[in-house]
């Protein structure tokens, strides 16, 4: 707090602790699901938190903005600055929200699904296993949807997004070369 | 004029950027974005000059105070990252240029520009800034305009990729916000040069929880190691400048604030224990996956990580040597970093793959561009002659004179560390442009689906060749300033230890930023 240091607690206090807390856990918790409308959710609800924490840190709540025609102590009014700041953010974050919305919709109208894949790395695994799994009951249709993630493009590889075709067999150049097979 | 040096960095490229949203013709455009990088190149050039010759200076923007106003503030280490940063900025603008890159689509064009300069508005307020929130907003601005670089033209596994990287940074900069605020309400304050000391008088615990919270949030935006996962994973989708630029520029301003925001607001006397085990993981981790790569990008971007942990290695020293490895191999890494990919870049152009296993099978592209990857090779790896022994050598001298465990772990492991960089670059080197296969090209492999923009086989126009020279040039550029890094080892290492006494003794910044009575 800026100006003098008040101990005591206030009902304010403590709603706003308790709002902002909820903010960031229902914010983070969203943010940690695999739809990507979830996760812009989330981000809205923590970019919302934070702003409510700055405002927090601006002090006491209830004073005045603005005091005129008589010599003012600093200590008197609400303090701007992070007014100022939540203000900034509020801007960044809805720009960002905006920015986020478009890459989610880009990426339906993309893939079809609006979920986040897993990356190149984690599916060059996946097929990995799959293929030892494949080996192992010596069958060619050993797993056709088990192991894998149910995400749009699962078993695909990053050459072809729509993995057609039986996905434990594959010529070299379809799949990531890795030198781990 | 003080004034005008300071601001123009930070002012020039963001009022270049609204200019050419104007829709001018694409050579303007070009001609125009040159020009202002070349212009602020030269003026962080003479803040360099001015920084070490007079000491930090400082510009209250509209003439309101520090605590109350926005400060920017230029002392070495900053001059001299800035303009390093400017220099590899404008040899990518003129890589990207001649790929053609930006011009392919004219709607891409029209983006690219505005959101590059962008990109070093943010950098450049990044390492002029002088109080926390305005920290934040510098990395918002660059963050934003990577995120628009990043998803340019992008299809499917960019956007994911480029979905990745967003989600994970917005989250770094919410916390960062965060912290912010925290920090508001416990001092008052987020004028860095006040900090320090009302930090100072906070309880242990919240202290070590806003420090720690700090290290996070700069942790995810520099790669370090258990919040990295993101940068192998984005990074290489983008087209090759800005992949370059990205690696060279973006992680290095997070290891920056980490670097001023440690010394002025949290210093200590001792080793960091907590930063030198994250430095130690960081190493190892990065160039172990790198082994484990077969994408000449991912391997790369690998390389890149584990050599965040090198910059960490002096910071967790916190004394004048250790600060100088830090700030050399920053600059080191900066140049080195950002040829190699480019030369990287190259080299797919030629092969039209990114993998190395099928590269093997390719002929193997010119003596020259192989040159062009192999002193950024050597160098990233610290074989004598070239830059980075200069700054290897700088951080394990530091290593063995602080001496005790940690010290020895960081120097034993930054000596592996550099041995294995060694062998991942030899890889590289043997599959990319050694010729193995007596008949090239003997399986007719169909070309890549996911390099197109850098690779697709065009028949050989003038304005083909015309561009493929640009880019030689803007790689060799990069590699002969990584030479030439090398070559004023000396007086770059007396500047690099000048900004590191700065550093740790932050009275001269703390004396021109607060000049009113709240000293």
């Amino acid at each position: 707090m800026t100006g003098a240091v008040d101990n005591t607690v206030n009902t304010l206090d403590v709603t706003m602790a308790v709002v902002v807390g909820g903010l960031f856990t229902i914010g983070f918790h969203l943010m940690l699901q695999r739809s990507l409308m979830r996760i812009v959710l989330g981000f809205i609800l923590l970019g919302h938190g934070t702003n409510m924490l700055l405002l927090v840190a601006g002090g006491t709540p209830g004073l005045p903005p603005v005091l005129e025609g008589r010599p003012v102590d600093p200590a008197e009014p609400a303090d701007p600055l992070p007014q100022a700041m939540a203000l900034t953010s509020i801007i960044i974050t809805f720009g960002l929200t905006a920015f986020l919305m478009a890459l989610a919709y880009r990426s339906w109208r993309l893939s079809g699904s609006d979920e986040v894949r897993d990356d190149v790395e984690d599916r060059r695994i996946d097929i990995a296993l799959q293929r030892a799994g494949a080996d192992e009951v010596s069958g060619p249709s050993g797993a056709p949807g088990g192991p894998g993630p149910d995400d749009g493009g699962g078993p695909g590889d990053e050459d072809d997004d729509e993995g057609g075709g039986a996905p434990d067999r594959r010529d070299d150049d379809g799949t990531a070369p890795g030198d781990h097979r | 004029m003080t004034t005008l040096l300071i601001t123009l960095p930070v002012v020039l490229p963001l009022l270049c950027a609204g200019v050419t949203l104007l829709g001018l013709p694409g050579r303007v455009i070009r001609v125009l974005s040159t020009l202002v990088l070349t212009a602020v190149l030269a003026d962080a050039a003479a803040l360099l000059v001015l920084t070490d010759t007079r000491g930090p200076q400082s510009v209250h923007v509209g003439g309101w105070p520090a605590p109350l106003g926005i400060t920017l503030v230029a002392d070495r280490l900053s001059a001299l990252l800035l303009t390093v940063s400017v220099l590899v900025t404008l040899a990518v603008l003129v890589f990207a240029i001649g790929q053609g890159t930006a011009e392919k689509r004219r709607s891409a064009a029209e983006v690219f520009h505005p959101a590059y300069l962008l990109l070093v508005t943010g950098v450049s307020l990044a390492f002029l800034t002088g109080d926390l929130f305005n920290l934040f907003v510098a990395f918002e601005i660059l963050l934003a305009a990577s995120y628009v670089l990043i998803t340019l033209d992008a299809d499917g596994d960019r956007t994911r990729a480029g979905m990745t990287y967003t989600i994970i940074s917005l989250t770094s900069s919410l916390l960062f916000l965060t912290l912010v605020g925290l920090v508001y309400a416990a001092t008052g304050t987020v004028t860095l040069a006040q900090l320090g000391p009302r930090l100072a008088e906070l309880p242990d615990g919240l202290r070590g929880a806003l420090a720690l919270l700090l290290l996070a949030v700069l942790g995810i935006k520099a790669a370090i190691v258990p919040l990295h996962f993101w940068l192998p994973d984005s990074y290489p989708t983008a087209p090759a400048p800005i992949t370059a630029v990205f690696a060279a520029l973006l992680t290095k301003v997070a290891v920056y604030a980490l670097l001023r925001t440690q010394t002025l607001l949290f210093p200590r006397s001792s080793v960091w224990t907590l930063l030198a085990c994250v430095a130690i993981a960081t190493m190892l981790v990065g160039i172990l996956g790198a082994l484990a790569q077969d994408d000449i990008n991912r391997l790369l971007s690998f390389t890149l990580v584990s050599h965040i942990g090198f910059m960490l290695f002096g910071l967790a020293l916190f004394d004048t040597t250790g600060l100088t490895g830090t700030v050399l191999y920053i600059v080191h890494h900066i140049v080195v970093q950002a040829a190699l990919f480019l030369a990287a870049a190259l080299t797919v152009r030629h092969t039209s793959t990114t993998g190395l296993d099928r590269m093997a099978r390719r002929s193997p592209p010119r003596p020259l561009v192989a040159v062009l990857f192999a002193v950024p090779a050597l160098s990233l790896a610290g074989i004598p002659p070239f830059s980075g022994f200069v700054a290897k050598l700088t951080l394990l001298r530091a290593g063995a004179w602080q001496g005790g465990t940690a010290a020895y772990a960081l120097a034993a492991t930054a000596l592996i560390t550099s041995l294995l960089t060694l062998y991942a670059m030899s890889r590289v080197w043997t599959r990319a442009f050694m010729r193995q296969d007596p008949h090239p090209d003997r399986s007719d492999t169909p070309p890549l689906k996911k390099p197109a923009p850098d690779t697709a086989r065009r028949p050989e126009r003038r304005t083909d060749r015309y561009g493929a020279r640009l880019m030689t040039t803007a790689t060799a550029v990069m590699v002969l300033t990584s030479v030439a890094v090398a070559v004023f080892a000396g007086p770059l290492a007396r500047v690099g230890e000048r900004a590191a006494h700065e550093l740790l003794d932050p009275r001269a910044y703390r004396s021109v930023v607060i000049t009113g009575e709240d000293r």
